[in-house]
């Protein structure tokens, strides 16, 4: 049992994802950042699919009740055992009645904290993720608060306390701040100088960016859009299409632009022009409100590529932690 | 006035990447039974195909969606696979039971009132309300015929999203007998939970409060999302419509509001529903015949 004494500024239970139910409107949720959740995973043994915590900006204070291995990854939280700092990306041991403390990141935004034997709250729907809007998966639906206490799945053994993950395995969020998209959907509304500008323009994220979705802001986007006579159904604004499903990731023009992060709606009337590739949703997750962003527009087959090595480092990061 | 649906031909559909990990297709980009009822064939066939690599199937109205690993499957075999598919697909050949549904709706309610009036600065018509500019800019001398067009004819379910359970329902007539709104100009920060909106040729009934675009018309007392699967008809999924569902929106006092919101909130409530074999031809040549019988199944 790991007891909350502070919950941090938002942290909640988070797994791979919740899938299957995405055509009754149910986003997948889980882990902003896969990557950063998935080491944290492998490094104390467990699969990926183990329930680990996101905590966002600030951490939290934790006091395990029981002995346990945990690591922490994703951005750095200054992590301390009893107020003595631990590394980060490494399996630590703690014992029962520690404390671990989280500081404030000042480079990325999400930390990831696993624990050998998942966080074992129950399964919704197949999955611990926690989804706030409708109040489901992890602990009780809703964000961690100050008094909470949350069990842990039995441990399989395979954790090495003390191994780290290679520092080429561990990104740099500082500098991530050119995001790859696949351009497409509904980009045939763009004008070609629209698209440019789409592309060629530095966009800041706005103090709305959260798990919903990450919201810029940067010139105005109407005149971007082809003028058109609107199609039946779609409503009369340019930007307006006939309501269809948004995949995660896809950047979504409504007054300005949004990128739908995990916890997203699955659809709607606004044109989308985009996809980000599945390895930058990730970066993406550690882009901290008020920096810049720029749009780096790939092809399918180079975000096929990207994806396919990311997936063969994660399995070579996995191998280590099994032997 | 035609009587019949005018049937569409989808000349080109679109094949579009969505990343590396999803595949979506716009059959048309304007809004037709013949879009929606071919989306549903296509992605009802794809779930009982179970391909490998595919995560989700989501059907939405005129379009559909799907994710899937892009370790297990590449998106053009897939995109080959979708247009192999839709050759073999004959929409008017596709029949489901569809159940019809009586969906309550308390038009001009204080609660979305309320709120549109927070958001006025959002609106193409700052000056209106919601129901008032939407029955001016589609040709009705008051708000109150406009209500009775709303609920005068059954409305299909043609996708659910956004959020859990939220329906996008369509109307059953030809098209020139459509109401078409605009989506506000920025969305709204807020909307109250069971708000019935419309936007683009759509009415929408918002699960939950939160976010939204659409034009609010007012407040049904039932549920569309109901978590915790406490209501009768919620043991099998707590979300209420399915696509190919159809709603009948009727016309409440708050009388009947309030008493119904009871029956809810004590978890007693039944919805009325009735089912019919739904057959797209029969419907496309008569729509307003083939709507009557629809209404009649509900006691």
């Amino acid at each position: 049992m790991i007891e909350v004494l502070e919950p941090g500024l938002s942290t909640t239970v988070q797994d791979t994802g919740r899938y299957g139910h995405y055509h009754i409107g149910m986003p997948p949720s889980g882990a902003m950042d896969q990557y950063a959740h998935t080491v944290a995973n492998y490094v104390v043994g467990n699969d990926e699919d183990a329930a680990t915590l996101e905590m966002t900006y600030a951490g939290p204070d934790l006091k395990f009740q029981e002995d346990a291995v945990v690591a922490a990854t994703g951005a750095d939280m200054e992590p301390k055992r009893n107020g003595e700092p631990i590394p980060m990306w490494t399996a630590v041991q703690v014992e029962a009645g520690d404390v671990l403390s989280f500081e404030f990141a000042t480079e990325g935004v999400r930390s990831y904290l696993s624990v050998a034997g998942g966080i074992d709250v129950p399964e919704v729907m197949e999955s611990r993720s926690t989804y706030t809007l409708i109040g489901i998966g992890g602990h009780e639906g809703r964000d961690l608060e100050e008094g909470d206490e949350l069990p842990v799945g039995s441990a399989n053994g395979n954790a090495t306390v003390g191994a780290a993950v290679d520092d080429g395995h561990v990104p740099d969020y500082a500098n991530n701040d050119t995001i790859s998209v696949v351009m497409g959907l509904c980009d045939y509304r763009l004008t070609d100088e629209g698209r440019e500008e789409f592309l060629g323009t530095q966009w800041k994220i706005s103090d709305e960016a959260d798990r919903v979705g990450c919201r810029l802001t940067g010139p105005d986007i109407e005149g971007m859009f082809e003028e058109r006579e609107q199609p039946f159904g779609a409503g009369p604004d340019p930007t307006n299409v006939v309501d269809l499903g948004y995949p995660v990731g896809s950047i979504q023009m409504a007054g300005q632009p949004i990128i739908l992060m995990r916890d997203a709606v699955t659809g709607g009337g606004y044109a989308t022009v985009g996809t980000v590739t599945s390895i930058d949703r990730d970066m993406l997750a550690q882009a901290r409100t008020h920096n810049e962003i720029t749009f780096e527009a790939v092809d399918v087959e180079e975000a096929l590529e990207a994806r396919a090595s990311q997936d063969e480092q994660l399995e070579l990061i996995r191998a280590t932690f099994l032997e | 006035m035609t009587n019949s649906i005018q049937r569409q031909e989808l000349s080109s559909p679109r094949y579009e990447y969505g990343g590396d990990d999803h595949v979506f297709v716009e059959l048309s980009e304007e809004m037709s039974f013949d879009a929606n009822f071919e989306a549903q064939a296509i992605t009802q066939e794809i779930r009982e195909r179970d391909l490998p690599g595919i995560i989700e199937v989501a059907p939405a109205n005129a379009s559909y969606l799907l994710h899937f690993d892009p370790g297990e499957l590449h998106p053009d075999d897939l995109i080959e696979e979708l247009k192999a598919l839709r050759e073999e697909i004959d929409i008017t050949e596709y029949t489901w039971e569809a159940r019809v549904i009586d969906f309550p709706v308390l038009y001009d309610d204080p609660w979305t009132h309320e709120v549109m009036m927070k958001f006025r600065d959002r609106h193409q018509d700052p000056d209106s309300t919601d129901l008032e500019y939407s029955a001016r800019i589609n040709g009705f001398d008051s708000v109150d015929e406009f209500i009775d067009a709303h609920s005068g004819a059954p409305q299909m379910v043609t996708m659910v999203g956004f959020v859990p359970g939220l329906p996008w329902t369509f109307q059953m007539v030809p098209r020139e007998q459509q109401i078409e709104v605009p989506k506000y100009v920025q969305p709204r920060t807020e909307t109250p939970g069971r708000a019935v909106g419309y936007g683009g040729a759509f009415t929408a009934t918002y699960p939950v409060k939160g976010a939204g675009g659409y034009q609010l018309f007012g407040r049904t007392p039932v549920e569309v999302l109901d978590v915790d699967q406490e209501l009768p008809d919620f043991q099998d999924s707590m979300v209420l419509p399915n696509p190919g569902d159809i709603l009948n929106y009727r016309r409440i006092d708050r009388e009947e509001y309030d008493a119904i919101r009871e029956e809810v909130e004590a978890g007693t409530y039944e919805y009325n529903i009735g089912t019919i074999d739904f057959r797209p031809e029969e419907f496309f040549e008569d729509p307003q015949g083939y709507n009557e019988r629809i209404t009649e199944v509900l006691d």
